[in-house]
């Protein structure tokens, strides 16, 4: 086969297919010089297994140095406490009805709070995840307390002995003072309620979203010590490559991602596979009509 | 870290130029450099981008700027200048038929903004242009999309159609449209489901209702916080359905909200609104001036 010179109109290519992939300026430059020095050393001439050199250093990039452990931390005995986050429309209302049925066909028992008392429609839709995967849903009236919610959901998820309870709550953006606010009681109810709860505070973030998702991340991790990411929607074409940057600036990883509106549409993140996914396809394109 | 401003970012090279007393091609080619940036970092797409890079370098390295005495803010004047030339110069109204009802379609991705708009945009035309409008429940698809909308129509005490989850969203606009006649309704807004800019079937169904009666207004929604596909989904159901305006969410968050300027320019439609809320008189109309400045960082 014929390869392509790695040149400077390669290096190029490559640049802009990242930055259309949401990786943002200042990641895209590291990893481009962090290329460079690579291509030097190894002496890479050619595009033949150049692929596998970007995809390396992009997961250094995202690791920086951190395990890799992603799994979400479930108590071997006693409750579990998994708090869903993140601002307005972003899917945290649909992933919670998605884990819930995987972790219920893991075997868990599973309950959900429906904690967004706010938005129109809000609790009748947890209500309808929970009737769709076969879990109780504590609820109280739309307008009601959120920090109450929570703690009714506890002692119930408590004394029925359930294993997992997910809360949901309302979509605020990050830069709401009050709702943030509100945010940190209600991570302060569970965490009086159930010692070292919540156990997971997952951040729901739209693949679609660009480089406000790293401002998002900062605030809710600073609010409610966020533990983890759910990268939603990337069924579309929007790769989300933001979260290359929060994980290498916040430490935040990202755990899951959704992949569409049914039950089944949640995987667990793998890295290898989404850091291919942001250039690959594409060079692949570029090389195709290059050669042509 | 992100968010830095278009002035913040000029300003190294604003320093060395004042150094030298003298801007050369290579010194504006730098700022260039840091507009690109700015702007990218705001989420305008990178194609529209170099477009307008390469536009506003052209009336840069013109003879004012490099002899004024402040050439950094007179690159700065020239780009937001264009910018809101782009963005479409003047606001842009409602449109309604001639012969009533008006008909309004919201459509959009997932979780854009396209329930909450409808609930803003009827009590707007209620408010503001003394209309009778009707909300239609069309999205069939997600859960309890229906009593989202209801609930809403009640909150505002309009009317809202609806037909379940079991009839086609198609054949609940059929009649609804029924409907609004009978009970008088001079705007009928119709509540879709959000839906991917790649989903054949689901797009197929906008054309459908479309076809049912030529709507005065077809309104994309958008999140404002949306990245470099804002293009993608502009240009998708701008040539599926034909777009005649659209609404910017969200936008009372701090996102720079380039995609603004990268739908703008693709899809060649005004943007005719901003939510700046989740309350229901948080809609306003944009500002293109207003927008430049955000999107630089002003
Ligand atoms: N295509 C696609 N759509 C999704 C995905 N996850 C969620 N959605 C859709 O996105 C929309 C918003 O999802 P919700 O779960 O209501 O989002 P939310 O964050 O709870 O929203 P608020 O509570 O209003 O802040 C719905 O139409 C979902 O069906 C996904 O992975 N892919
Ligand atoms: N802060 C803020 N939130 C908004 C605005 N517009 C909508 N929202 C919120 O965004 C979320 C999604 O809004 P929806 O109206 O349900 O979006 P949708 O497009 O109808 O969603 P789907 O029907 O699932 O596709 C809700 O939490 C709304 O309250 C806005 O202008 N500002
Ligand atoms: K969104
Ligand atoms: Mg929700
Ligand atoms: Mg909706």
């Amino acid at each position: 086969a014929k390869y392509r010179k790695v040149d400077e109109d390669f290096f190029e290519e490559l640049e802009d297919l990242l930055l259309q992939a949401d990786v943002g300026v200042e990641t895209v430059m590291d990893l481009m010089d962090a290329l460079r020095f690579e291509v030097q050393r190894k002496n890479i001439k050619d595009t033949a297994g150049i692929q596998s050199v970007i995809s390396e250093k992009l997961v250094e990039i995202y690791e920086s140095g951190e395990d890799e452990f992603i799994g979400l931390l479930i108590q071997e005995t006693g409750l579990t406490v998994i708090l869903f986050v993140g601002v307005n429309g972003v899917g945290k209302t649909t992933t919670i009805g998605k884990l819930a049925h995987r972790l219920k066909e893991q075997g868990k028992t599973v309950m959900l709070a429906a904690g967004d008392t706010f938005r129109a429609g809000a609790i009748e839709q947890l209500q309808v995840w929970g009737d769709r995967v076969g879990v109780d849903v504590i609820k109280q009236n739309e307008g009601s307390d959120p920090a109450a919610v929570m703690y009714d959901a506890v002692r119930a998820a408590k004394s029925r002995g359930v294993d997992i309870l997910i809360c949901d709550t309302a979509g605020r953006l990050q830069n709401k003072v009050n709702l943030m606010n509100e945010l940190q009681k209600v991570h302060r109810v569970i965490e009086r309620e159930v010692p070292g709860a919540p156990h997971e505070v997952l951040l729901a973030l739209d693949a679609t979203t660009g480089q406000n998702a790293l401002i998002q991340a900062q605030a809710f991790k600073e609010a409610t010590n966020v533990t983890g990411i759910v990268l939603t929607k990337l069924d579309g074409t929007a790769k989300g490559g933001i979260v290359l940057a929060i994980r290498n600036k916040l430490h935040i990883p990202v755990k899951f991602v959704g992949l569409g509106e049914k039950m089944d549409d949640l995987q667990p993140f793998d890295t290898e596979k989404y850091v291919y996914g942001l250039f690959a396809e594409g060079l692949e394109q570029e090389e195709a009509n290059e050669l042509s | 870290m992100a968010f830095e401003g278009l002035a913040e970012r000029l300003q190294g090279t604003i320093q060395r130029i004042k150094g030298k007393g003298k801007v050369s091609e290579a010194d504006v080619k730098e700022m260039m450099r840091e507009v690109r940036f700015a702007l990218i970092e705001a989420d305008v797409n990178l194609k529209v981008v170099k477009e307008f890079v390469k536009k506003v370098s052209e009336r840069a390295i013109g003879v004012d700027v490099m002899k004024s005495l402040t050439p950094g803010q007179q690159v700065i004047k020239i780009v937001k200048d264009e910018l809101t030339e782009l963005m479409g110069g003047e606001q842009s109204p409602i449109k309604f038929a001639q012969k009533p009802p008006t008909v309004i379609m919201m459509v959009g991705l997932q979780g854009a903004g396209k329930t909450t708009t409808t609930g803003k945009l009827a009590l707007l035309l209620r408010k503001k242009y003394n209309r009778n409008p009707l909300l239609v429940a069309a999205d069939i698809y997600r859960p309890a999309a229906v009593q989202q909308l209801q609930t809403i129509g009640k909150q505002l005490s309009l009317p809202v159609f609806s037909m379940g989850t079991d009839v086609s969203p198609v054949e609940i606009v059929r009649q609804a449209l029924e409907k609004s006649k009978e009970d008088h309704n001079d705007v009928i807004i119709i509540d879709t489901a959000g839906r991917l800019h790649i989903d054949e079937v689901l797009m197929q169904e906008l054309k459908d209702i479309r076809a049912l009666k030529e709507p005065d207004e077809v309104f994309l929604v958008v999140d404002s916080m949306t990245g470099q596909d804002a293009v993608n989904v502009a240009q998708s159901f701008n040539e599926a359905i034909g777009i005649t305006g659209v609404v910017l969410t969200k936008l009372d968050g701090d996102t720079r909200g380039g995609a603004a300027l990268s739908i703008r320019s693709v899809a060649q439609k005004p943007i005719k609104f901003v939510g700046m809320g989740e309350k229901m008189d948080a809609l306003e109309p944009f500002h293109p001036e207003r927008m430049a400045s955000r999107i630089l960082g002003m």
